[in-house]
């Protein structure tokens, strides 16, 4: 039986592993954390179809309990030596283990959003991220600004970190603009009498039922889409925020007051990636995504045989396309390992 | 308002700041605007902290508003600024202090163009040599006379003779602090504490005893950006931004403005007296104006220094409602007198507040 180490217990991790274990392999998956399903935790519920987040929990903590592969959790990989065709792991609680092959599934981290100092996250009291409010619009959770009241009119700032010269990052983060549409559809559900204003550069709506989401968002909501990007925000003496923009449609300068302000900060590889990459002897792009080799035939395939990668850490991905990413990545392994 | 928050980003932009010895570039409007800064820059420096300072007269204009006005080509202001390097490294000179705002942005702008382009800084040595022999080294550090304040704060803290607190209620004065655009929007890293909440003037309020509001426009221009002021038929864009900050700080009832520029200080002090003059506004308590002073000027006042030797009777917003609340006192009748006494009479334009 050989032997796999999935590095990541996240979405991509527990799929992959779940894909492998079924065709007969044997599976350990080392998560850093203390539970698996990584960033899909903090998660309300998911675009476009609003998809409680817990669901998809529920299935991948189905999936570790019911099928046979080991999870390794609060460990971190320290060192990766290759020998004789064989890769010899060490993990940070003194571990050692021995792969055939390894899949690198070590997602992405969120956008520091204080890196927009314009924007005045965590100095000015209500401006939050999209991260935020997942947990805010979580059931039981009370949406509420200065004083206790609830916002009556709230904006969501798109492409915060993604496509930004100034932050370093200049890909699309691809998710913020339908989590954007989706957030803002929430917060008109649980607040109907707020006004919503979104401010983007382009709208993006890539995948299936996306575009459909924006126009209800439109004409069932009332949501406002206004082409344009923040300059600056600056609290106020009640603590209501004076944002300022242009409507580079019309062509006019725009300030306006809103209670809340929603920042939909980007995707980076973040620094567990770029850790694991040296480990592993892998390289990255410029956007410091993992490197695949082949972008059409073979994106799960690293720089170094038989290590291979799935899901966002490869680029920024949506859970659906993290799935089938994660998927591919287990067919590749397997195709490999009988190769080999 | 999170304060961590900020302090993080304070923290992401320090900047190394030297500690002695340095050639001072004089300002070409502020000895005329706030004529008594400068002498008190250098007064803290050499009395007060006992720093080597050295200007030298043949030192000229760096031309800044001349080129930010399309009027001076770049080849001739980088030789400009290259002449001014060649008097500090003739005095055996390797740091710069810079008086104004506006220089300090364009000698960092000079020096980032020669870093990135080398062939521009042959070029420019080149014009120097021929046209007057001179060589020049480009300065080890460029620092604003602000900064230096700024390094020196605790130092400056510890000789003070009145705080930042109001003698009547004891609580701590509220400044306005306002950054001039071109110490730290053309490159964050060059100012203490960097572009969105610039920390340089905080450090300096907070450690002689007063605290700062963050009001909605902090960021926006004083009423000064040089198309809107030297283009006479613009003028009208200048006041009514110097108006749109003064109606946004209002509600928080500040004591004083102070700021790091030449041209800052001298329209949010100018312009109030025009908008009384115009609308019958002020934006001060009781009907004054709110005082507009230099960074030099209150570390002056906070080192016990006499208000009208620093000038400070050329403000058309009168500054005797912060000398009240700070204890300073001060002779009314010397206002507008010179050092022997002799009045030179009052000036027929009344001041904002009067």
């Amino acid at each position: 039986m050989k032997h796999i180490v999935i590095i990541g217990g996240g979405i991509a991790g527990i799929e992959t592993a779940s894909a492998l274990t079924d065709a007969g392999h044997w599976v350990t998956v080392i998560e850093k954390e203390a539970q698996v399903g990584g960033k899909l935790n903090n998660w309300s519920c998911l675009f476009p179809t609003f998809t409680p987040a817990e669901k998809i929990i529920g299935e991948l903590q189905g999936k570790c309990r019911n099928k046979d592969f080991s999870i390794l959790n609060k460990t971190e990989v320290r060192t990766i030596h290759r020998q004789k065709g064989k890769f010899s792991i060490a993990t940070s609680n003194h571990q050692k283990l021995e792969a055939d092959a390894i899949v690198v599934a070590t997602g992405y981290e969120l956008f520091d959003a204080r890196r927009k100092e314009e924007y005045g996250y965590k100095i000015y009291d209500h401006v939050i991220t999209s991260a935020d409010l997942e947990e805010l619009l979580k059931p039981g959770n009370d949406i509420t600004v200065a004083e206790g009241k609830h916002p009556k009119r709230i904006a969501f700032v798109h492409c915060v970190g993604s496509r930004d010269e100034k932050s370093g990052n200049h890909y699309c983060s691809k998710v913020c603009c339908i989590t954007g549409v989706k957030q803002a559809i929430e917060l008109k559900k649980r607040l109907p009498e707020a006004e919503i204003f979104c401010f983007y550069m382009d709208l993006r709506m890539y995948g299936k039922h996306f575009e459909e989401l924006y126009r209800e968002a439109q004409e069932k909501y009332d949501i406002q889409f206004i082409r344009g990007r923040l300059s600056e925000a600056s609290e106020k003496i009640d603590k209501s925020l004076l944002i300022k923009s242009e409507d580079t449609l019309s062509g006019r300068p725009l300030k306006m007051n809103v209670d809340l302000l929603v920042l939909l900060a980007g995707m980076e590889a973040g620094k567990g990636t770029a850790a694991t990459a040296v480990i592993c002897g892998i390289g990255c792009e410029e956007s410091g995504f993992l490197k695949t080799t082949d972008s059409f035939l073979k994106s799960n395939f690293s720089e170094q045989e038989g290590i291979f990668l799935a899901g966002s850490c490869t680029a920024p991905m949506s859970v659906n396309d993290t799935i089938l990413h994660a998927r591919s990545a287990a067919m590749e392994v397997n195709l490999w390992l009988k190769n080999h | 308002m999170n304060k961590e928050g900020k302090i993080q980003v304070w923290q992401d932009y320090q900047k190394e700041i030297a500690d002695d010895r340095y050639f001072y570039v004089r300002s070409c409007i502020r000895q005329n605007f706030f004529p008594g800064a400068e002498q008190t820059f250098l007064k803290i420096l050499r009395s007060e902290l006992g720093k080597d300072i050295y200007e030298n007269p043949h030192h000229t204009t760096c031309s800044g508003i001349g080129y930010h006005s399309d009027i001076v080509p770049f080849d001739t202001i980088q030789t400009i600024v290259a002449r001014q390097f060649a008097l500090m490294t003739e005095a055996g000179y390797q740091n710069l202090a810079v008086s104004c705002i506006t220089s300090f942005g364009i000698y960092n702008e000079i020096i980032e163009t020669w870093k990135e382009h080398p062939a521009e800084l042959e070029k420019v040595r080149n014009y120097l040599k021929s046209a007057t022999g001179r060589k020049f080294e480009i300065p080890q550090n460029v620092a604003h006379a602000g900064d230096i304040i700024y390094k020196f704060r605790e130092n400056i803290a510890a000789r003070k003779k009145f705080s930042l607190i109001n003698q009547q209620t004891g609580k701590p004065l509220k400044f306005v602090e306002h950054i001039g655009c071109h110490y730290s929007k053309m490159f964050p890293s060059k100012g203490v504490g960097g572009a969105e909440f610039p920390y340089v003037l905080v450090g300096m309020i907070e450690s002689w005893g007063g605290e700062v509001i963050d009001y909605p426009e902090r960021r926006h221009c004083c009423g000064f950006g040089f198309r809107q002021y030297l283009v006479m038929s613009n003028r009208g864009y200048s006041v009514s931004n110097s108006r749109k900050k003064f109606e946004s700080m209002e509600p928080y009832k500040p004591d004083a403005i102070v700021s790091n520029c030449p041209g800052c200080p001298m329209f949010m002090d100018r312009w109030q007296y025009v908008i009384e003059e115009m609308e019958g506004k002020t934006y001060g308590e009781n009907g004054q104006g709110i005082p507009v002073l230099t960074y030099e000027e209150l570390a002056g006042l906070v080192l016990g220094y006499n208000p009208w030797d620093m000038g400070m009777q050329m403000h058309q917003t009168n500054v005797e409602p912060l000398l009240n609340k700070m204890g300073i006192p001060y002779n009314p009748d010397l206002k507008y007198a010179t050092k022997e006494g002799r009045q030179i009479g009052k000036p027929t334009m009344v001041s904002c507040g009067c």
